[in-house]
């Protein structure tokens, strides 16, 4: 059976099995972040979304994590109103990608402080950032929970040091920058 | 130091008012999410939205917006653009965001551009001087950026521009650099793995990283190298052992953990390599015994996480070469998947099954009664994947009762993707195990009747050449034949505006052909039911010409019915309606004629089948016609079995039952006695699981490449595609085939006036014509001999002829050399001269000749001094290939400005996308004074693949008889007026293959590795994409030719 998509994702993937794509929605069907591992055009993205939201949501709660779909496995799970949906090659190992999305609501919990919808709607590019310290290019990057949020904490922080340095600077008091330089 | 200093100096005015600023720009956002919550209709929200995006296009193209309005504004850009709607003029700006604003712009910068702009988006262009500069950045944070974004889009082509700077960084201090440089190089990797062919020893170096998390991110890596060429790195097995034990022996940092199971991602990673590199290889499957048995006992905590350890271990113990011990353990822990309540763990254990049944059917056995459980769940994840199970336990004795669940399964699903893919098994089994005529047709009605027009083009094809070419025995045929046409007229007699075109089109081909088996019943009769159908408006036009080239077949006497069916047809919109209809009327008027044209109960008739390749050519009227073939695409067992055993309609006897079937039933009848509500089940599973037994054990311990001999009818010979095999009946199909091509040039030739299909005779046989020995009689120079071979071809595509490769090293020296070949090589086809290496005295240059069985190089050692050199010896070396120095390797004495010729022949056993060669030469130029000179150079599979020259019919028989299967859509050449031919053609100049047939929208390929294995490719054009389906007896051929294939397209 060819691929719906196949045709779009030969260029990278025709060995690897690697996590096409992740999603996020709400029990309303409302998009709340969407990250592609495999280039397709937008009008194939929409309508993968429009598709998988509704099967998604149509399924009932004691029915299984994984869904057949197209030619790809489809693993999902819900976390209080929001669905966390990822789709990879059927050999690959179902368990273990719900692990990675268990994972991702953790760091999402830990940075947060008990995250819940609205932290992800009001920052959706804070949990991006801390989807691409987490997986890059479809690939667990760094599964040490602590080594995630050192990323991002240096990042993040980097805002208030500079504002710091310079009220510092401003003061002469040099030293502090060169903490961080 | 001082340019942080800097840097915050000159953001001077920007931070004064960043208090109000900042607060302003969460605002807006918030504002216009919060706004978007409230709003009630999908209509508002689009007004909305619209306002927004206007009022941004404003903000972005005024020269007053700071960087710090431009990043709140991406991040509204990103906001809508998730919801749906098109922002596209933000790109150049969230580009221009990270080139120019500060970390914190440039971090917003980034990801919008990973959001926004897919790999070939041409605005990446832009970033690459961005990147380079924060690659260089001594900004810890700047440099992680810009390795995170090279690792999610890049573009191809730039990325030599980034590699050096993105290899420099695996020697990082820091490990959060190093980590994702490996991961940037494995994307490199990924989507171009030439670039980073040179740097395989920087791979080595991450593995060995001290860091935990960069060497985990090496694996990525060496599981995509190990799953191409398992065999070039064996040696790492016990390094990879040695990681796994002291992962599991918990050596890692506890940051590492994860839920208390130390690194259960790195844990994964390690036992698919594991697999890979065990999988048919006993002596390094010996290596890992002792760690797998460890991992399958340690990870013993009831958590998801350990589960999915668990499973991946499993799957490599049965994937190694097995051990009797593990495998007993793995099917314990099958069995508690399989048992467990979580219904996400019995499904990944219905997965593990349906692989290890395919070693070891027993197990199944073991589970039946959690199998049937799960054939009634109410989860239709859980029922698909038992019917996938079931699928591959299916004999001749459990066919009835296993497909008649997956037909319940299927009127009650409404995916069209389940529904094609399981539709297609269903017919798969049933020709493969029917057990009688009438359930072959009655079952193969519900196929078409519920996969109707999303089939498979193949299933209905498959169906009708087999009724059509039949077996020995002329009675048995005509049987099925009997049982078709009673069915369909009993389907017919009932509501038929649901009946799906497809089976509507098998039900008028079968009529027309078969209807006057049926005495008892009245050819007028199946005239009205046709005629019938052509008055149906949910009937296409496609049909409509598939109803009437079934009336035109039985319209023989009947003139009345005829005249009067063509007179209303003769006003029809549909000129091809109206050309039958004519014909139609000619032929009711002249029987004659009729006689003539279509002859009855002749063994080959027409079947018209629209795109599907075998047969060999098209009509004027576009339809494909079927004759003269042996049936050859189906897949094997109806008719085989009916050749090789007794008549069809006999149950399979005890006699030829094979041992393990009895010994199965005395199991399932010796188990416990069953409580009486469970007798159903009971009942069910021993329909279900017969035939399952010691016969497949015994495959377990030899693990055979064969699936258990219970699952096949009989071992197909492997026919050799030179051998003709002409049997008298072919012979007579051929003779026949050309008496039909003057039928049928007669039945539309006449009528349309033009030239019937001589062209495409011509076409049929220019292939053995040109084969390559062809070439080899031809002493021209290459370019004469293309422009021959094309003259004498008169264009036509099927040439087989050697093209130059492409080389990637463009030195091309120059070609006087080729001059210096021995006589008996210079005809032979042969690559660019290259120049491999050269130092002040003597210069090597190479060139490639292919020979069918071999890759001859040859290596030309000149001398570029005015002396005389001495002993100059050349060694080459290869670890993945058989080299045999044929001569000349050692020079005495090299003239000045002579050059000496020396050549290896190469052998390719196993295929690898591409292999490299080292070697050195030394040679004296004063007595006792030896120099030496390195030299290396690259190989691809491309050099080592030989057109396989076959007819379309010896491809068809091949293509039965193996077994490696892949599919894959590649992308097709549509600048040209014929992309499929265009396309093709672009696959033969880069790789020599030789293609066999193209008609209509298919096109069949032949090409084997030397003179070893053969690869065939059926490609089909499926939209914009080629769909390309190829098989062979080697397992790793297919994929790699499909990745020169995919070079070759995307190159192109």
């Amino acid at each position: 059976m060819y691929g719906v998509n196949a045709s779009d994702r030969h260029s990278c993937s025709w060995l690897v099995s690697q996590m096409q794509f992740m999603l996020l929605f709400s029990r309303q069907g409302k998009l709340r972040l969407q990250k592609w591992y495999v280039p397709l055009s937008d009008k194939e993205k929409k309508k993968i979304t429009r598709e998988l939201v509704q099967t998604v949501l149509a399924r009932k709660p004691k029915m299984c994590s994984f869904l057949e779909w197209r030619d790809l496995k489809i693993v999902y799970k819900r976390y209080a109103s929001l669905y966390f949906c990822c789709a990879i090659e059927d050999q690959d190992n179902e368990l273990i990608t719900l692990e990675i999305i268990h994972r991702y609501v953790e760091l999402l919990d830990k940075y947060f402080g008990s995250v819940c919808e609205l932290d992800i709607i009001f920052n959706f590019e804070k949990a991006y950032f801390i989807l691409d310290e987490f997986l890059l290019g479809g690939e667990a990057q760094e599964t040490s929970k602590k080594n995630v949020l050192k990323a991002i904490e240096q990042a993040d922080l980097l805002q208030e040091v500079r504002r710091l340095c310079f009220l510092k600077a401003f003061r002469g008091q040099k030293h502090f920058a060169e903490q961080y330089s | 130091m001082s340019d942080v200093v800097e840097k915050t100096l000159t953001a001077l005015p920007a931070l004064f008012d960043s208090q109000t600023g900042a607060a302003k720009i969460t605002n807006r956002l918030r504002q216009l999410i919060k706004s978007i919550t409230e709003l009630t209709s999908k209509h508002e929200e689009e007004n909305l939205i619209k306002q927004e995006l206007s009022a941004m296009k404003e903000q972005v193209s005024s020269p007053n917006t700071t960087m710090k309005q431009m990043r709140e504004i991406m991040v509204r850009a990103m906001y809508c653009e998730m919801l749906g709607y098109d922002a596209s003029f933000t790109y150049i700006h969230a580009i221009k965001l990270a080139q120019q604003g500060g970390v914190l712009e440039k971090r917003v910068g980034y990801l919008a551009v990973s959001l926004f702009l897919n790999e070939g988006h041409e605005l990446l262009l832009l970033l690459v001087n961005t990147v380079l500069k924060d690659l260089q950045s001594t900004n810890l944070i700047e440099a992680c950026m810009a390795l995170t974004v090279v690792a999610q889009v890049f573009p191809k082509d730039m990325i030599p521009a980034v590699l050096p700077l993105v290899e420099d960084k695996l020697s990082h201090p820091k490990e959060i650099i190093r980590r994702k440089a490996v991961l940037a190089l494995y994307k490199f990797y990924l989507i171009a793995p030439n670039q980073v062919q040179h740097i395989h020893a920087k791979f080595r170096k991450a593995l060995c990283d001290k860091d935990p998390g960069v060497m985990t991110s090496s694996l990525h890596i060496y599981l995509q190298l190990i799953r191409e060429s398992p065999d070039s790195y064996k040696d790492l097995t016990g390094s990879f052992v040695t990681i796994l034990k002291q992962v599991v022996g918990g050596k890692l940092p506890l940051d590492f953990n994860y839920h208390s199971v130390p690194a259960p991602w790195l844990q994964i990673q390690l036992l698919r390599i594991l697999s890979l590199l065990g999988k048919e290889d006993q002596s390094t499957s010996e290596l890992m015994y002792e760690v797998l048995d460890e991992s399958l006992r340690r990870a013993e905590m009831n958590h998801n996480i350990t589960y999915a350890i668990l499973y991946e271990c499993v799957k490599a113990v049965y994937t190694i070469h097995p051990k009797a011990e593990l495998l007993e353990k793995a099917a314990r822990c099958i069995g508690n998947f399989v048992l467990s309540p979580k219904i996400n763990l019995k499904y990944l254990g219905l997965k593990a099954l349906t692989y290890v049944v395919q070693h070891d059917a027993k197990l199944a056995l073991q589970h039946q009664m959690t199998i049937i459980e799960c054939l009634d769940h109410s989860d239709f994840t859980i029922k698909r994947e038992t019917l996938e199970l079931l699928f591959r336990i299916t004999n001749a004795q459990n066919v009835t009762v296993i497909i008649e669940k997956m037909l319940d399964f299927l009127r009650s699903c409404n995916d069209e993707h389940t529904i094609i893919h399981l539709v297609g098994k269903v017919a798969e089994l049933a020709e493969k195990f029917a057990p009688d005529n009438s359930w072959f047709i009655q079952t193969m009605n519900d196929v078409f009747s519920i996969g109707g027009d999303l089939l498979q083009q193949d299933v209905p094809n498959n169906f009708l050449r087999l009724l059509a070419e039949g077996s020995e025995s002329k009675e048995e045929d005509d049987q099925l034949r009997l049982y078709a046409v009673d069915s369909y007229l009993t389907v017919l007699k009932g509501h038929t505006s649901h009946l799906p075109q497809c089976f509507l089109q098998v039900m008028s081909w079968v009529l027309g052909e078969y209807a006057h088996l049926q005495e008892s019943v009245d050819q007028r009769e199946v005239i009205q039911f046709l005629t019938q159908l052509l008055d149906q408006r949910s009937v296409s036009s496609e049909t409509r010409v598939w109803i009437l080239s079934a009336l035109t077949k039985i319209s023989e006497g009947q003139t009345d019915l005829i005249l009067d069916l063509a007179e209303s047809l003769s006003s029809s919109q549909d000129t091809v309606l109206r050309q039958q209809a004519q014909e139609l009327r000619h032929l009711s008027q002249d029987s004659q004629l009729h006689e003539w044209a279509l002859p009855r109960g002749a063994p080959w008739d027409s079947i018209e089948v629209a795109g599907l390749i075998v047969f060999p050519y098209y009509d004027n009227s576009s339809t494909l016609i079927l004759e003269g073939v042996k049936r050859v695409w189906g897949k094997d067992g109806y008719l085989p079995q009916k050749e090789a055993t007794a008549p069809l309609v006999d149950e399979p006897s005890a006699a030829v039952q094979p041992p393990g079937q009895h010994e199965a039933a005395e199991r399932i009848e010796s188990r416990p006695e069953p409580s009486t509500q469970n007798q159903d089940k009971q009942q069910l599973a021993s329909s279900l699981f017969v035939g399952l037994g010691v016969g497949s054990s015994m495959s377990l311990l030899g693990k055979s490449e064969a699936p258990p001999p219970c699952f096949r009818k009989k071992p197909r010979p492997h026919e050799s595609p030179s051998s003709s095999s002409s049997s008298s009946g072919t012979s007579e199909r051929s003779s026949d085939s050309s008496s039909r091509n003057t039928t049928d040039s007669f039945l539309y030739g006449s009528l349309l006036e033009e030239e019937p299909a001589t062209a495409i005779s011509a076409f049929d046989h220019t292939p053995k014509s040109t084969t390559a020995n062809g070439l080899a009689q031809n002493k021209d120079t290459k370019e004469d001999r293309r422009a021959n071979t094309s003259q004498i071809l008169g264009g036509d595509m099927v040439i087989v002829r050697p093209s130059t490769i492409q080389d990637k090293h463009p030195p091309s020296v120059s070609s006087d050399l080729t001059a210096l070949l021995p006589a008996d090589l210079k005809d032979l086809p042969h690559s660019d001269v290259i120049s491999l290496t050269s130092d002040p005295s003597l210069s090597l240059s190479s060139c490639r000749l292919f020979r069918d069985e071999a890759l001859l190089l040859v290596i030309f050692i000149s001398n570029c001094t005015e002396t005389v050199i001495k002993d100059v010896s050349v060694q080459l070396t290869c670890e993945e290939l058989k080299t045999v120095s044929l001569r000349g390797n050692v020079v005495d004495c090299l003239e000045a400005r002579s050059t000496s010729v020396c050549h290896y022949a190469l052998l390719m056993d196993d295929p690898h996308t591409n292999v490299s060669f080292t070697g050195t030469v030394s040679y004296q130029t004063q007595p006792g004074h030896t120099n030496t000179l390195p030299f290396s150079g690259t190989l691809s599979t491309a050099d080592f693949i030989r057109p396989l020259v076959v007819t379309t019919e010896e491809y068809g028989k091949l293509w039965l008889s193996l077994s490696h299967d892949v599919k894959q859509n590649l992308k097709l050449l549509t600048d040209a007026g014929d992309p499929l031919r265009t396309t093709l053609n672009a696959l033969k100049d880069a790789l020599q293959l030789h293609v066999v047939d193209i008609i209509g929208s298919e096109g069949i390929v032949a090409c084997r590795l030397l003179s070893g294995a053969p690869c065939l490719l059926h490609c089909r054009v499926n939209g914009t994409a080629l769909a390309m389906w190829l098989r062979s007896p080697h397992p790793a051929l297919p994929d790699c030719i499909l990745y020169h294939c995919q070079r070759a397209l995307t190159h192109h």
